[in-house]
């Protein structure tokens, strides 16, 4: 249990059985009147923004959340199969709660999917991850200079510019916060 | 820690200080502009102790426990009973102490000044604060206009007065007398009022509702109200001030009162303050007043964090 002096940027609490992050904080206190707690919330399953206030004696149960170490399997149908390579259990994550991590999802890829109440609601994926170059044009020596870039396609159907060295078939490292380039992989 | 992150941390230590250099240069001036104010208007300088057996049993402060006593939350108590011993000017400018408060305006010790005349109401007290204000204003060389987080707010005399009712009806969306019922006047003051307040001159927020004012004077022939003030520049909340209560029968009663919703709502409960009480038989009439040099040094500074015009915050130590 929280009460509300404990409220603070990142905490995750449970509002109307969902768990919500507070994602800005402001303590106030008019004159010599209650403290009041002004909160920025966003649901970690809808991504709906709330805005609250809270006074002190206002309690709030903590939202237990947790994170699990899953394999990804495959996509059917706008959902995505993951596994607990501990347990072999399976389950999946709508498109939605994927979102652009789909253009780093890699078969067998290890993530750590996260769990509220049993309900996996969102996914995180290593910083790093290596994928092969389905789509390039190749490399016209001479007609680019230093700094060019050109388009390419990778294995999860991912679109994005490298350099122009990078050939089809080259296993290259992404950053998947940015979702950039950063390296080939020397095989 | 290894060495490396040591000297980081040191260096950013030293950026932080470096960075508020010139704030805690003009804070000091002010303060030193405040004490001539009050030293040519023929005020006694005082200190009281911070360490007290019984603070102020305001619902919404909570002192900080000390061994078996208190760190003073206001020295109010102790420089009232001094009034009541015939001390007639004195001010104080001291270290407070608040439970649990921090935010952007807010540390758990920060600084008050407080001064208190005996035989002036709270109209008059008004009046001085416009004057501390220009004359300090003038000594930091800043002149009679204050640019504060966009807004240019003229520090010349007569500033804004506004009733609390009048503005709930300007400015919120209920009445004042509905806020009150609904138990929601803190947040509409905060949400829909403040912002309003002192944006083109400072403003004076006047005559609280009675259950709204723990030790300031009724209204004569209004006696839902008290003769409390606060002042707000920029929408920041500068000081609070009162017509002094000084009958001991009605002050018992609301200590009483409010210790009795302390208790209630499951707050520490503080001792009666009895050797003030007693004092009170003795005291003149009177207008006492609490400013946060804290927050005149952000306003001054133009800075719209606390954290800005101080050495160190907590977190920072």
């Amino acid at each position: 249990m929280y009460n509300a002096s404990d409220l603070r940027k990142g905490l995750k609490i449970q509002i109307d059985n969902d768990p919500y992050v507070i994602i800005e904080f402001q303590f106030s206190k008019p004159g010599k009147g209650q403290s009041l707690y002004r909160c920025k919330l966003r649901n970690m399953i809808t991504d709906v923004i709330l805005d609250r206030t809270y006074r002190s004696g206002d309690t709030f149960q903590p939202a237990v959340l947790e994170e699990r170490k899953m394999q990804y399997l495959y996509e059917q149908e706008n959902e995505f199969c993951f596994m607990d390579v501990e347990n072999y259990e399976q389950t999946f994550l709508t498109a939605d709660q994927v979102g652009d991590a789909k253009n780093f999802l890699t078969d067998n890829l290890e993530v750590e999917i996260l769990f509220f109440e049993d309900k996996a609601i969102g996914i995180t994926l290593p910083n790093f991850v290596d994928v092969t170059v389905t789509k390039a044009d190749p490399w016209a020596k001479g007609d680019s200079v230093a700094g060019d870039t050109k388009p390419i396609t990778v294995e999860t159907g991912y679109l994005l510019r490298v350099p122009p060295f990078v050939g089809e078939g080259d296993r290259i490292t992404l950053d998947t916060r940015t979702g950039e380039y950063v390296t080939r992989v020397k095989e | 820690m290894s060495p490396g992150l040591k000297n980081r941390s040191s260096l950013n230590e030293q950026r932080r200080l470096a960075a508020r250099k010139q704030h805690l240069f003009l804070r000091a001036r002010m303060v030193q502009a405040i004490r001539q104010f009050f030293i040519e208007n023929d005020y006694l300088e005082v200190e009281t102790p911070q360490l007290i057996p019984a603070p102020s049993p305001e619902v919404h402060i909570e002192a900080i426990r000390a061994g078996n006593q208190f760190l003073h939350t206001s020295p109010e108590i102790c420089m009232k009973q001094m009034l009541g011993a015939g001390y007639t000017k004195i001010f104080q400018i001291s270290k407070c102490f608040r439970q649990g408060e921090r935010g952007n305006l807010h540390l758990p010790e920060f600084t008050l000044l407080e001064w208190y005349r005996t035989g002036i109401d709270y109209n008059h007290l008004m009046k001085e604060c416009e004057a501390l204000i220009l004359w300090v204003s003038r000594n930091l060389d800043m002149g009679e206009k204050l640019r504060y987080q966009g807004m240019d707010i003229d520090l010349k005399a007569p500033w804004e007065r506004i009733s609390v009712s009048e503005a709930f009806f300007r400015y919120a969306s209920l009445s004042l007398e509905m806020a009150l019922k609904k138990g929601t006047f803190d947040e509409l003051m905060v949400n829909e009022i403040e912002p309003h307040l002192g944006v083109t001159k400072p403003t004076f927020l006047c005559d609280y509702p009675v259950s709204l004012a723990a030790l300031a004077r009724l209204k004569p022939g209004n006696p839902d109200f008290a003769e409390r003030f606060e002042i707000f520049v920029g929408g920041l909340e500068l000081a609070n001030g009162f017509s002094e209560l000084t009958d001991p029968q009605e002050q018992r009663a609301r200590f009483e009162r409010d210790l009795k919703q302390r208790c209630n709502s499951g707050k520490q409960v503080y001792p009666m303050a009895e050797t003030f009480l007693k004092s009170l038989e003795h005291m003149p009439e009177a207008a006492g007043i609490a400013l946060g040099i804290d927050r005149l040094a952000m306003i001054f500074a133009n800075r719209s964090k606390i954290d800005h015009v101080v050495s160190f915050t907590p977190e920072e130590l």
